[in-house]
């Protein structure tokens, strides 16, 4: 029986010729991620071992990016705990506002993840990187501090779930609307502790940024990671982005899973979750009159240069219903300029929303945009939990850059053809 | 191992952004989190809850952020252990790193309602409901595991 592409890379990582589901194995880390609400409970994890050392000053990332620019003074001692740490060992890759950008956006565009790594990371989205094809998932601070230690992380070897996209997405459709047909399809424990691999022809339809958000939601499906295969598009992005040598990965013509889905991307349509969970699926068609009270455009999921692009192409021309607020994130620095370069903040600016710098902010509930009680958002965030973006009696629907902005304009949930686009 | 208390019951998929909302992820400090554990789902939880009493909840349990001040939050409360039937990964991994004893048994988890008194052998995975005279088998930990959270946490694991 042969081995996925995650247990490939895991087997290698671990210097085994051969891994096997459920094994438990450790294996070497190719970088170690924390923020500013995790690092700081990792750091005072790290205080109470007797190795006090990191395991590698380059291979620790550490990115101000929660709470960020500190939003109070508790807040701001968290970033200076995370400072003060990184300053104290030398991290090279110490992120804070000026430079910083939402993490999983962040690190591919740094080119500090590339294909056939090992990442853990003290946040869920961890597993964004599986779009560059390395092994990427998210962990807790102990983890992270242990990692920060010791170079290495347990794992219990996972089995997969193999999803075999075919087809090319209608306009309007992007990787944000099939993950989320994909989460709604199996549930949010449909993929619980194993791999999501996507393969088919149809995933030479979908950018990089499309990857980016799908891999992103594996964990709103439970799992362990979410792994696309390495084509031409990831070999240029990494090529732009890294000097690093990569590795690619191929499952094995015989690899076993435990459940194969087929999905004609050519068929789906823009999809909203309604809350408050991510598998609260609805097609744009069947959503019905759902007023907004905010839109959200941004996050580790959908902040990158494409989904300004769209939510410019949307906007352009148009103002946003009265009464509606709107907050745009570019995710990292450089997304910022690009978009500033190619017009975008104009657009964004003439049309009523606001711009802000980068930051996860609103997404978890945490500043810059916090929902009153009984208030609604439309957000291309990752999460609709209860509370999730302020009150426990707000509500978050998530969906597509271009659904969001389309609902900017008319005020409820409404997909780009409401507006003839 | 033994534990012993009262159950708090809870349903499918009680995620991490309710145990401890973000808004008070702005302090590590686990007594400050202890005061707003479970306080989106269960306003009275945090006032209520007693050193040894027992978390019982259903599917997917403490899906979502990897905040590892969710579980940090249940054991600053006192609470001896976790059923469910089954958890979501990381939190898993973050209750077994710090400590908390957590056990997945869908028949527990099905049948023990809010209330009940329940005993736990960690040893063995057995779990004894008082009030119903019923006994349910929970998975044991693997060795490795049992190591972890005997030596309360990874750190003094490897340390050790």
């Amino acid at each position: 029986m042969g081995m996925t592409m995650t247990q490939k890379i895991l087997a290698k990582h671990a210097g085994l010729e051969k891994v096997e589901a459920g094994q438990l194995i450790m294996a070497k880390l190719d970088l170690v991620l924390g923020n500013d609400v995790t690092a700081p409970v990792a750091i005072g994890e790290m205080k109470k071992m007797n190795k006090k050392d990191v395991f590698d000053k380059d291979k620790i990332a550490l990115v101000m990016d929660h709470f960020t620019p500190c939003k109070d003074i508790k807040s701001a001692q968290l970033s200076k705990c995370a400072r003060e740490f990184a300053h104290e060992h030398n991290i090279t890759h110490f992120y804070e506002t000026g430079e910083v950008g939402i993490e999983h956006a962040l690190l591919p565009e740094k080119g500090l993840v590339v294909a056939g790594d090992v990442v853990i990371g003290a946040d869920s989205h961890t597993c964004t990187y599986g779009a560059l094809g390395a092994f990427s998932t998210g962990v807790g601070s102990t983890d992270m501090a242990a990692g920060m230690a010791t170079g290495e992380a347990w794992f219990k070897v996972p089995s997969a779930i193999k999803f075999n996209l075919t087809g090319k997405p209608a306009k309007w459709v992007s990787g944000k609307d099939i993950i989320l047909y994909i989460i709604g399809l199996i549930g949010v424990d449909g993929a619980l502790y194993r791999s999501m691999e996507f393969v088919g022809d149809g995933i030479a339809h979908l950018s990089m940024d499309d990857r980016f958000a799908m891999a992103n939601m594996a964990i709103e499906a439970g799992g362990k990671n979410g792994i696309f295969p390495v084509d031409e598009k990831t070999i240029e992005y990494m090529k732009e982005h890294s000097n690093r040598e990569f590795e690619v990965f191929e499952a094995d013509a015989d690899a076993e899973y435990d459940e194969e889905y087929t999905i004609d991307l050519s068929k789906l349509r823009p999809i909203v979750s309604f809350p408050h969970l991510p598998e609260n699926t609805k097609t744009i068609d069947e959503v019905g009159d759902v007023k907004i009270d905010q839109v959200v455009i941004g996050s580790c999921t959908n902040g990158r240069i494409e989904d300004m692009r769209i939510a410019a192409k949307v906007l352009e021309g148009r103002h946003v219903a009265p009464g509606v607020r709107t907050i745009i994130f570019p995710a990292t620095q450089a997304v910022y300029l690009q978009a500033i370069e190619e017009g975008l903040m104009s657009t964004f600016i003439k049309a009523g929303a606001a711009v802000s710098t980068p930051t996860c902010g609103p997404c978890l509930g945490g500043h810059m945009g916090i929902l009153a009680e009984g208030e609604r958002a439309i957000a291309t965030t990752n999460r609709n939990f209860v509370g999730r973006m302020g009150h426990p009696d707000s509500e978050v629907y998530l969906a597509s850059p271009a659904v969001a902005a389309a609902s900017a304009v008319t005020g409820k949930i409404s997909g780009p053809e409401e507006l003839g686009l | 191992m033994k534990a012993n208390g009262k159950v708090f019951k809870y349903g499918d998929n009680v995620d991490t952004d309710v145990i401890i909302p973000a808004r008070y992820l702005n302090v590590p400090d686990p007594s400050e989190l202890a005061k707003h554990c479970m306080e989106d789902i269960d306003t009275e939880f945090a006032g209520k809850v007693k050193k040894g009493d027992i978390i019982v909840a259903t599917k997917n349990f403490g899906c979502g952020s990897s905040r590892e001040h969710a579980p940090i939050a249940i054991k600053a409360c006192g609470v001896s252990c976790v059923i469910a039937e089954t958890f979501a990964r990381i939190f898993y991994r973050n209750a077994i790193n710090i400590g908390l004893p957590i056990i997945e048994c869908p028949e527990a988890a099905k049948s023990i309602e809010a209330g009940d008194e329940v005993e736990i052998d960690f040893d063995s995975g057995m779990i004894k409901n008082v009030t119903k005279n019923e006994s349910y088998q929970g998975q044991a930990f693997p060795e490795f595991m049992q190591k972890i959270i005997k030596a309360e946490g990874l750190i003094n694991y490897i340390n050790e």
